[in-house]
């Protein structure tokens, strides 16, 4: 057992796929020069010299290397797409929605593209093109499978379980929650650390998880948003109020049971989304809960997310755009007095 | 535009010579029945055609080994059967059934078969360019020696993803031959207006590796040209750009009747039709006569009047079928 954070865990979970698996390869922008960063946020960090050869440094072609991942997928290799910051995925965007997420339907089965796309969200002090929450771009589209880690024991195990996956899966990481040490360090970074076992494991791709049992309200996030979830439920605690937090995590598909489960017993649920609040994953989730489980419910449901703007650079514009525990605090309090 | 072919070794073989006919007149007789069948309005969909350009898919598969790759476009009815893919899996697929090569999900512009080496066409322009790098990658890292040749369009070097895959083809020396089929118009718009040099093998230089432009209507010399590119490929000094002048007769899709081609150039390269220049050449044979040449029409047409009949009778996908084949 070992305590890391979520680059440490990415990074370790990696290298034992591409130990394991000789199939298995990175590709994209700054992961393996050397002297270099290891990718913006680190996760690569040395592993272009433990690995040569198959740590593939590309030119600044996003649309470029996310359509060689799909074709290499096709031939039999586990690509790891590195996208430097997700925002970036609009460029790359038709490769992985008319290409890899359409490839098995289109030839009747025949064909597989297990390949990772992974990507760091999240509104961290650099104004509105390298910060917006893009998981809500790909949660549509059939074909994909779109996950959220937010702690490091979930990021190395959902890692594992995409690369050895034999679909295209997105794992979107945030920013804040990395753990990125040195010059790569982010400011207002939230500890995402956990113990991670020494043996192999994995995160099934299709589940949620409770991370804090409570009786009287559910609350669902993820990525940055889960943590704030849980830290809003302790403040409720002192209150009297005991919330239940899940971090949704598994973005596409979506796991009902398990949240299905938990409103069955609160009767009241907030979402919380960092993003827009206008045609967000939040808003999915609202319309499967009516369909799932709407009968429990005894309020409406109530989402907390980013107003319709895009994100600003202001710290202080910026820490009013994103969700925060205050809100999702005083969000329940509404909810449970109401 | 080079006039004479340099015929390469295995070319001088009258068998092999007239199996590249068999395949040209195959998929002019394959393009014009399915014409008539869109028209007749018994076929669904949309259809894009390769009438008149049946040389350049024909010569480059004839260039290529089993094992070896093409990927596709919108307009890859004749690169199917280039590449092995048979006219029932393509009809029964194009009248969307089961038994169809991509079970009916697939339709016109996504016609594929991988255990024949053809991915489902790629019917965004230039989207093929860099999943053909990508499988081209695989290859040199799992050190097999197989190579893929991308076929795209004109149209396709003025999008983005031209230049981001032919850039990582050319920088990792991938073993991809990029055939350019320039058939003077993307969709109605001549190269004209979009090019300010339409000398798209020009653009190879540019990215630090050989490109050539060859007379896409004559088979032979496209076939010459893929064996060395794909030599080369194989020899991992790829990639190859391949620049191949042909036209298209028919119109873009559906019912367009061309009207923006003018007269004089739709004549001056309907004389330099693919198949009577090969039949030309290969009736100046001794070995080779006329009847050969109509006994393989009239054998393509007695195949095709077969499989029409087939495919129309062939099983229709069912409700459950819908929801199948998302994922693996």
């Amino acid at each position: 057992m070992k305590r890391q954070g979520i680059a440490e865990a990415l990074r370790d979970g990696i290298a034992e796929e591409m130990t394991r698996d000789s199939s298995v390869f990175c590709i994209g922008e700054d992961i393996g020069v050397p002297g270099g960063w290891g990718g913006a946020f680190t996760v690569t960090l040395g592993l272009s010299e433990k690995f040569p050869g198959r740590i593939i440094d590309t030119p600044i072609a996003e649309l470029g290397f996310t359509g060689m991942a799909v074709g290499a997928a096709m031939m039999g290799m586990r690509p790891i797409a590195d996208m430097q910051y997700g925002d970036f995925l609009f460029l790359a965007s038709d490769q992985l929605i008319n290409n890899a997420a359409k490839m098995r339907y289109m030839s009747g089965g025949t064909i597989k593209v297990p390949m990772v796309m992974r990507a760091p969200i999240g509104a961290t002090g650099r104004g509105s093109q390298h910060a917006q929450s893009m998981e809500r771009y790909f949660t549509g589209v059939p074909g994909l499978k779109v996950v959220a880690v937010s702690t490091a024991y979930d990021a190395k195990g959902i890692l594992k379980a995409a690369v050895r996956d034999d679909n295209p899966v997105m794992i979107f990481e945030h920013k804040l929650l990395y753990g990125s040490k040195g010059a790569r360090a982010e400011p207002g970074a939230v500890d995402a650390t956990s113990d991670i076992p020494e043996e192999d494991y994995v995160v099934p791709l299709d589940r949620a998880v409770v991370r804090r049992e409570g009786q009287h309200v559910t609350i669902l996030g993820w990525l940055l948003m889960a943590h704030f979830a849980a830290q809003a439920a302790e403040q409720l605690a002192k209150e009297g109020i005991e919330a239940e937090v899940i971090d949704v995590r598994s973005l596409s598909p979506i796991d009902y049971d398990t949240i299905g489960a938990s409103i069955r017993k609160t009767g009241r649920v907030i979402i919380v989304e960092e993003g827009p609040k206008t045609g967000g994953v939040s808003a999915e989730i609202a319309a499967g809960i009516m369909e799932h489980c709407g009968e429990s419910l005894q309020a409406p449901v109530v989402r907390v997310a980013s107003p319709d703007v895009p994100v600003p650079f202001s710290p202080i514009l910026e820490n009013a755009y994103r969700p925060d525990v205050a809100r999702i605090v005083a969000a329940a309090r509404n909810l449970t007095q109401g | 535009m080079k006039t004479t072919s340099a015929i390469a070794a295995p070319a001088q073989d009258r068998a092999f010579l007239l199996g590249l006919y068999q395949r040209i007149v195959l998929i002019r007789e394959f393009e014009e029945r399915v014409k008539f069948l869109f028209l007749e309005g018994t076929m669904p969909g949309t259809i894009h055609q390769c009438q008149g350009q049946e040389a350049t898919a024909v010569g480059v598969c004839a260039a290529l080994q089993a094992g070896d790759y093409i990927t596709s476009t919108f307009r890859g009815h004749g690169h199917a059967l280039a590449k092995g893919l048979s006219v029932q899996e393509l009809l029964d697929e194009l009248f969307g059934a089961t038994t169809g090569c991509c079970k009916g999900k697939g339709g016109s512009m996504h016609m594929g078969n991988m255990d024949k080496g053809m991915v489902p066409g790629i019917a965004i322009v230039a989207g093929g360019i860099p999943l053909a790098a990508g499988m081209a990658l695989a290859f040199k890292l799992q050190k097999k020696p197989q190579v893929v040749a991308c076929f795209f369009g004109d149209g396709a070097v003025a999008e983005g993803a031209f230049h981001e895959g032919v850039n990582m083809a050319a920088i990792w020396n991938l073993p991809v031959v990029l055939v350019c089929e320039n058939n003077l118009y993307g969709a109605s718009t001549h190269i004209g207006k979009v090019m300010k040099n339409p000398k798209i093998s020009d653009r190879a230089a540019s990215y630090g590796f050989r490109g050539e432009t060859v007379d896409g209507n004559d088979v032979l010399a496209v076939l010459a040209a893929a064996q060395r590119a794909v030599e080369e490929c194989r020899a991992g000094k790829g990639p190859v750009l391949l620049e191949l002048l042909t036209y298209r007769r028919t119109g873009h899709s559906r019912r367009d009747a061309c009207h923006y081609q003018p007269k004089d150039e739709r004549e001056a390269w309907f004389a330099r039709d693919p198949i009577t220049r090969f039949a030309e050449v290969l009736l100046a044979r001794p070995d080779v006569q006329q009847a050969d040449l109509d006994a393989i029409k009239a054998k393509i047409e007695a195949e095709i009047q077969a499989a029409v009949v087939n495919a129309q009778q062939a099983p229709q996908p069912t409700l459950a079928n819908l929801t199948e084949d998302v994922f693996a």
